[in-house]
């Protein structure tokens, strides 16, 4: 962003986004959502092809869905709502119409807190979450042999249950609004309603922005930005058209109220063919669907499904004394989140030690096994959060050293036995201040005559290498205390 | 679109009109479908002359309402049928003519 957008123009976001509900089965129909890798057509039936006289029935699912979804964006849940017809034709719409909500949405009047990095949080208005059906997808081709366009319809996606996520127009920077989609995704993952998932379709934002010279309140005239695939693409796209509207508005030219797309490999936003008239989606209440009067009871069920959240999650960690950094990255996913909550509580002993070695664990050797492979998930670790928690005992009681313990975690990932069984088998379990330890401790002086003497001599660095050479020669096993101690013992006679 | 409250159309409501639903009219037909549907419209003129003061928006006349199923996945056409009536189809899709956004 310019310094001259950030100190003349104030810049204000509003976003959109619609997102996938993982229902098994699909808004209005029986058809299984599973169409993903799918052939065309293939899940469809009369109700989400478009069929004459079919009628459509509401999946109870991705209603308590979207209460949940409410709920967890401190929404209002409306005590009545209703489903509406939008008219328009367009090849991906079956019916000629898309079963949405107009006036009376399932959610409105929430918010979601933000903070982007060194600053406040912020938090930024929902305006409403509506329930409405995801159209068909198209392909667009070329004939080979007249060279004319046409396109391919495969109706598999028509009426998945699609969720739109309207917020106020609150944001005023490009970071803002990528921190808003990091935080929304990652509540509905927490929450469970959806995947989230922008690149694969199923999270996809469009972007409403507009300019106006700092300090004034009237809002400019607002551009709509479409075809954003990432959270990067949003950022990106928001920030060059921020530029682009203080150029124009600073030359004294006028912003068109139009649709812009962004083209990511040349990093604009382009004017889409603007409409030839505004759109008139004569909404009316769709006729086959009753209305939704959803009880106290079935709110308080939802509420009841909610996990803790991710922010209060972020505060309970914090709490417990752990960095800014811990706890937000402990907390990313719910997965994590309740791992870590395992571990700890299976780690006996003080809770603060605990608190602070399972954060260690889980941010470390966890974390690292989990991004040694591409796709790799918490899910797939044979590691259990008990079987962790014994091994992090293990080394906290010093039965085995910490470098050992590196080592049995790699073995249990690869095998998933207890560290116990590896520890026990391998022979691998610390040596104490025994005699064999002793023994090590003299061969290791023998071999390095020269760094004894320089010890001998005052060299107090040279005792680094002979315990270096202590804990080769003991795979890692001997305690490293253990180890000084004789060393200088041994050293001083 | 909010019509006049004399509920008569003129030539370009109607083209307007034809434009959503894809239609093309012919001037001819122009002239008379603003005199039909204007007709048609002054019959809902006498529902607007009823005093509705207080009176909430019926969105349906039925006393129901939570009609929903439960979320289970029943069995879908197979493609052949699904695509039995497309008057064009290519690799299992239906094809029809190009449509700018």
């Amino acid at each position: 962003m310019t310094t001259a957008v950030a100190t003349e123009f104030e810049t204000v976001i509003g976003l959109e986004v619609h997102c996938q509900l993982i229902t098994r089965s699909k808004m209005f129909c029986g058809c299984s959502t599973a169409y993903s890798g799918a052939a065309p057509n293939t899940h469809v039936c009369p109700v989400c092809m478009g069929m004459p006289g079919v009628l459509p029935v509401i999946n109870e699912q991705a209603i308590e869905y979207i209460a949940m979804t409410g709920l967890a964006l401190n929404c209002h849940i409306a005590e009545f709502s209703k489903f509406d017809r939008k008219n328009y034709h367009y090849p991906d719409l079956m019916k000629g119409y898309q079963v949405s909500q107009y006036d009376l949405p399932v959610c409105k009047d929430g918010w979601l807190e933000i903070q982007v990095e060194g600053e406040a949080p912020r938090r930024i208005g929902i305006t409403r979450v509506h329930m409405e059906e995801d159209t068909a997808r198209l392909l667009h081709r070329v004939d080979a042999a007249t060279g004319e366009g046409y396109s391919l319809v495969d109706v598999n996606r028509s009426g998945t249950p699609l969720m739109e996520i309207v917020s106020e127009p609150d944001m005023r920077t490009p970071a803002e609004a990528r921190d808003y989609l990091v935080r929304l995704r990652q509540i509905l993952r927490y929450i469970g309603v959806s995947d989230a998932n922008m690149e694969e379709g199923n999270f996809r934002c469009d972007a409403n922005v507009s300019l106006r010279p700092r300090g004034t309140a009237a809002f400019g005239t607002k551009v709509e930005i479409k075809n954003m695939n990432s959270f990067r693409a949003v950022h990106d796209a928001l920030a060059f058209e921020e530029i682009r509207q203080a150029a124009v508005l600073r030359e004294g030219g006028k912003i068109v109220q139009e649709t812009r797309g962004w083209v990511d490999e040349r990093q604009v936003t382009v004017s889409q063919r603007s409409k030839e008239e505004a759109n008139d989606y004569r909404y009316f209440p769709e006729p086959d669907l009753p209305p939704l009067e959803l009880s106290r009871e079935f709110v308080e069920r939802a509420r009841a499904r909610l996990p803790e959240l991710p922010a209060a999650r972020r505060e309970r960690l914090l709490g417990l004394g752990l960095s800014e950094h811990e706890a937000a990255t402990l907390t990313e996913t719910r997965e994590r989140a309740e791992y870590y909550d395992a571990v700890v509580a299976a780690i006996p002993g003080d809770r603060a030690r605990a608190i602070k070695l399972g954060a260690n664990w889980v941010l470390g050797e966890v974390g690292r096994w989990v991004n040694a492979a591409p796709g790799r998930t918490l899910a797939a670790l044979p590691v259990t959060p008990a079987a962790l928690a014994e091994l992090i005992a293990m080394a906290e009681s010093a039965a085995i050293t910490g470098a050992v313990a590196k080592e049995v975690f790699e073995k249990m990932t690869e095998s998933g036995e207890s560290a116990t069984v590896i520890v026990e088998r391998a022979g691998l379990a610390q040596m104490g201040g025994s005699g064999e330890l002793e023994g090590f401790v003299r061969k290791a002086i023998e071999a390095n005559p020269k760094a004894a003497a320089d010890f001998r001599s005052g060299k107090e660095a040279a005792l680094n290498s002979l315990m270096g050479a202590v804990m080769k020669e003991t795979r890692g096993r001997a305690n490293p205390d253990a180890v000084r101690d004789l060393l200088r013992k041994e050293l001083s006679e | 679109m909010v019509y006049p409250s004399t509920m008569s159309l003129t030539a370009n409501d109607v083209l307007h009109i034809a434009r959503l639903a894809r239609v093309q009219l012919a001037p001819a037909d122009v002239e008379r479908f603003t005199t039909q549907l204007s007709g048609i419209l002054e019959h809902f003129a006498a529902l607007a002359a009823v005093n509705t003061d207080g009176i909430e928006p019926t969105a349906h006349p039925l006393p129901l309402s939570n009609v929903m199923r439960a979320d289970e996945v029943a069995p879908s056409l197979s493609q052949e049928d699904a695509l039995a009536n497309a008057p064009e189809q290519e690799d299992g899709y239906f094809r029809v003519r190009a449509v700018l956004e």
